[in-house]
């Protein structure tokens, strides 16, 4: 379809776009690029000086910072983990033939639908608070101790939240995916054999790659830049568990007004977002074709 | 032709004049309760000023502070009234950042609370007008120190309450001989931790601006409160704020409570509390040293240089901290509802004395709180339970992420007072203190 | 996957569904439940059933009218999405069926754009809006929304454009359909699922946005993230109201999800010509 008309056509089509967003992403990065270098503290904003490299050094050298960058790591996969194969577990539940499939479906999305803040306040207070939670409720009934899930397990506990509000994308886009899934193929497999594992690994698996691999792409964008759920609960606590390279910088940003550091801080933050891509494109990239 | 011409002047001067008297102004304000209140009151205010319209924005404290902070700093002018505590108000001031304030002697400025007025003044000017004011005390059961046998003295020690809250103690009830903070945050633990190691002859800095947590006194203060955490406190108290411990308190699940006076309005309260009527008070403990904590905190209404309309923000702050604001909320809601802890004549008033059971004893804890000298021994800051500098927000967070680690049992006394001290050591040499 | 499965097993599956939708659905369930209860009850411990009180819906309304973020949520979120939209659709479908060496890349790079974390880049942001005087403005918001999610709304569109078909359109040229009448005619039906998808998720992203509609609003764009923020964490006793917020601020936005949910999980077929 690539004729040279529509090759020219095609140029202008996607002029807008990419202008708007090279605007969009040059601008403020060039900024941030720049107060990088200066000595820049909004509450003194008269003593601006140049910085050079310091703001840099200072970040990197902050007790918490390798810890940030590991917690990062960790939040990113372990969601992932769980709303990947959660995500396809509930999807393949749902594909098939139930009563009131609709109601479930929506059931299963209402998640997306919660504002970050709100969703990590109820499950703090509603849910894992180990005093009047549903969670110590239980734990009680069964006359067990109920678990203090933010001093114990800090960063577990953000993850099951983070989890829960991303399980719904992974779901409806595996869904999607599946929804196409030749049933003909399958049972064609089935009669001849074949396990219900292996026709899951040999049919399913390759036909959703694709919709796995736009699902971990995305998500990890996302996941890269969680913040509000661990500012609402933990506020990085205790120690640095959950203290991850957003929140350092919004420590930075937000609490000493160090729009310097802040934004050596986002530099890093980006570069390091970039290194992970380039290693998920890596792994998964092929199957976008 | 000129006839004309001066009408048409004379008419557009009017209307000039007639649009130049519509003002509005944005106030930005923390949710609490008595700023609630304040809005509910509007009309009352239009009522006085017709040509004022208000516009309100009622944000969290955190994300207020956030900004506020950045609108004042970028000079950005999007609010006429800021709702800022007493840890902003000496910093801003002195940056020039907030009008400075006079009133006509109407206002009797000199009813206020000296403490609090002290707070907000800066070389001689007054730059906020508090709105609410309030301190720490001890709050505690009278039913559950009856049945222990204990008697509450006046002036209780560290060690008695330590004692006391053992003895209460009773897991199998859920009783939990004392309820503290513990939520890591430079206004959350940090408020409590401090003005505890204050009461232990703690202090933040020495005179040159070197942290003091490898101290003696410290370390006591700190082994104290994670011990009594251990054997007395609540579950869950590493992430307890505030409402979280007010919330175990008015289920009954507390024998005592130490946290900002105006507590005692939500815990006697029998529509909130099942205990309302249980609830005894005293003063903030020492451990011999007779310093109480100097715990004091102030919610004000500041003006910034950046506001376009400064007089019409000035008129609305007069009304809302003058005496027949008061006035006004008590014939509305009643006196047990009036923003506490601003001016003396509130104390002095037996209606709200009668309303409010613990009147005298938050007046008293607002009465030995000195901010300006809140340590035992000599230090460069001001405040009591925060340090008046800008850096502190950052350094006491940070802090109390630590020591929230401790009360988690994630980590010891010892390696949390190292932390910190490396840690704030670092942020003063790069703000400039230690040279 | 319309399989022939025997009544025994529908019945198990469906149990077995149900139970995972309730589960996950239960955080929500119970903010709904605690909504309709009074204060003190809201803290009292699980408790399934509430006393139906309206008190803090009421209450919610009295201290902040609801009307005017609930206005701003949907300018922006409506504005926002047909922006995006009509900057992408373009682009998409460009990248989609005149892919160059350089389309993969391309949409690295956009995606790319999304990793800098919002709170770094606050102050430039601030400073900008401040600038041009787009502070607490309905456009200024409506057009940092659609620069924030357009690099999703391309994506998610270049995906569904992929899975079109070439064949039929090399079919319809075949016929001697014109570019034009094969664009209206025989691609853009194939689309419209795609594009509804897309839609519909860009809506709910801008609609949960909590950094930058908080921190560039005062009063006149503030969306239904700031009109949360004003109930959480004051001191006092504040869940039934809210949890009473909280679902005034999702109920539309999940009634919306449910009368377009066949829009949302249709439209990919990832791969299968049908």
């Amino acid at each position: 379809m690539a004729t040279q008309e529509t090759a020219k056509i095609a140029r202008i089509m996607r002029a807008p776009a990419i202008i708007l967003l090279l605007i969009w992403m040059i601008v403020p990065l060039a900024m941030t690029l720049y107060f990088s270098f200066l000595n820049y503290n909004l509450l003194n904003p008269a003593g601006n000086s140049w910085a050079g490299l310091f703001n840099y050094k200072y970040f990197y050298t902050d007790p918490a910072f390798f810890q940030a960058v590991w917690n990062t790591l960790i939040l990113v996969l372990g969601v992932l983990l769980i709303t990947v194969i959660g995500g396809i577990a509930i999807a393949m539940l749902i594909d098939q033939p139930i009563f009131g499939q609709g109601v479930v479906r929506i059931l299963v999305i209402s998640p997306f639908f919660v504002m970050p803040p709100v969703a990590a306040l109820i499950w703090k207070n509603m849910i894992m608070h180990p005093g009047y939670g549903v969670f110590a409720d239980i734990a009680k009934f069964f006359g067990a101790q109920p678990v203090d899930w933010f001093a114990q397990y800090p960063l577990f506990s953000i993850i099951i939240i983070v989890a829960w509000q991303w399980l719904p994308f992974a779901t409806l886009i595996l869904l999607t995916a599946l929804q196409s899934l030749d049933g003909e193929q399958m049972e064609a497999a089935e009669m001849d054999g074949a396990s219900f594992f292996s026709r899951f690994i040999y049919l399913t698996l390759p036909h959703i790659a694709r919709a796995i691999t736009v699902v971990i792409l995305i998500q990890t964008i996302f996941l890269l830049g969680v913040y509000a759920e661990i500012l609402v609960t933990t506020n990085g606590g205790p120690g640095y568990a959950t203290t991850n390279l957003v929140f350092l910088i919004y420590r930075a940003a937000r609490l000493n007004f160090d729009i310097g550091g802040a934004a050596a801080g986002g530099i890093i933050a980006v570069v390091l977002a970039n290194f992970v891509a380039f290693f998920l494109m890596r792994a998964v990239g092929k199957n976008l074709d | 032709m000129r006839r004309m011409t001066l009408l048409m002047g004379a008419a557009s001067a009017f209307v000039i004049a007639a649009a130049a008297q519509a003002q509005e102004i944005t106030i930005a304000t923390v949710n609490n309760g008595d700023m609630i209140r304040m809005q509910a009151l509007t009309s009352e205010f239009n009522a006085a000023n017709p040509d004022i319209t208000v516009n309100w924005v009622t944000l969290e404290e955190n994300i207020l502070r956030e900004r506020i902070t950045t609108d004042i700093a970028t000079q950005g002018g999007q609010y006429d009234i800021l709702t800022i505590g007493n840890y902003e108000v000496p910093i801003w001031g002195k940056q020039g950042w907030l009008v400075p304030l006079e009133f006509d002697a109407a206002y009797e400025v000199d009813d206020l609370l000296p403490a609090i007025r002290g707070g907000l003044t800066v070389d001689g000017q007054l730059y906020a007008a508090p709105f609410y004011g309030e301190s720490a005390f001890l709050m505690y059961r009278t039913d559950l120190f009856e049945a222990a046998g204990l008697t509450m003295p006046a002036e209780p020690t560290w060690e008695f309450i330590g004692e006391a809250a053992r003895k209460i103690t009773d897991r199998s009830a859920d009783i939990n001989g004392i309820c503290l903070r513990g939520k890591a945050g430079w206004g959350e633990n940090m408020a409590l931790i401090g003005s505890m190691a204050n009461s232990f002859g703690a202090r933040w800095f020495d005179e040159n601006w070197t942290p003091q947590f490898d101290q003696p006194e410290w370390k006591a203060a700190l082994q104290f409160y994670a011990d009594l955490m251990k054997d007395a406190g609540p579950q869950g108290a590493s992430s307890a704020g505030f409402n979280e411990n007010l919330t175990l308190f008015q289920q009954g699940k507390c024998g005592m409570w130490i946290d900002a006076t105006s507590a005692g309005s939500f815990v006697s309260n029998p529509a909130d509390s099942t205990v309302a009527d249980k609830v005894g008070y005293t003063i903030f403990p020492d451990a011999g040293t007779g310093n109480h904590g100097n715990w004091l905190w102030s919610w004000n209404l500041a003006i910034p240089t950046s506001s376009k309309n400064a007089e019409a923000a000035k008129t609305f702050i007069t009304w809302a901290t003058d005496r027949a604001y008061t006035e006004l909320v008590a014939e509305k809601e009643g006196w047990a509802n009036v923003p506490p802890g601003t001016r003396t004549s509130l104390y002095e008033n037996q209606a709200y004395l009668d309303a409010a059971g613990f009147a005298d004893e938050a007046k008293a804890a607002m009465d030995t709180a000195d901010i300006t000298k809140p340590t035992v021994q000599p230090v460069p800051y001001t405040g009591g339970q925060f340090v008046a500098i800008p850096e502190f927000q950052g350094i006491g967070t940070s802090v109390g992420q630590i020591f929230s680690a401790v009360v988690a049992g994630q980590s010891s006394v010892d390696d949390a007072l190292a932390q910190a001290q490396s840690l704030t050591t670092r942020e003063m040499t790069r703000a400039g203190y230690i040279k | 996957m319309a399989r022939a499965v025997t009544t025994r097993a529908k019945i198990g599956f469906t149990a077995a569904a149900w139970t995972v939708a309730l589960l996950i659905f239960f955080p929500i369930l119970y903010a709904i439940i605690t909504s309709l209860k009074t204060e003190p009850e809201a803290i009292a411990g699980f408790d399934m059933i509430p006393s139906f009180t309206f008190e803090s819906y009421r209450a919610v309304q009295t201290q902040n009218d609801y009307l005017k973020p609930f206005m701003n949520s949907v300018i922006l979120a409506v504005g926002s999405t047909i922006l995006a939209l009509i900057v992408a659709i373009p682009a998409a479908w460009a990248m989609a069926f005149s892919p160059t060496k350089r389309t993969k890349d391309i949409l690295m790079w956009m995606l790319s754009t999304k990793m800098m974390p919002a709170v770094a880049v606050l102050v430039p942001i601030y400073l900008i809006f401040l600038r041009f005087g787009l502070m607490d403005t309905r456009v200024g918001l409506t057009v940092m929304l659609m620069l924030i999610n357009l690099p999703i709304v391309v994506w998610m569109l270049y995906t569904y454009f992929r899975e079109i078909p070439g064949e039929i359109l090399e079919a319809s040229r075949m016929d001697g359909a014109s570019l034009w009448n094969e664009i209206i005619y025989v691609l853009t039906p194939m689309a419209v699922p795609g594009i509804a998808s897309t839609m519909l998720l860009n809506i709910i992203l801008a609609w949960n946005e909590s950094f930058w509609t908080i921190q560039l609003t005062t009063t006149n764009a503030a969306p239904l993230t700031a009109f949360i923020a004003s109930f959480s964490s004051p001191q006092g006793l504040f869940w039934a109201k809210l949890s009473a917020a909280s679902v005034m601020a999702i109920a539309p936005i999940l009634i919306m999800g449910w009368f377009s949910q066949k829009q949302l999980v249709r439209g990919l077929t990832f791969g299968a010509v049908k």
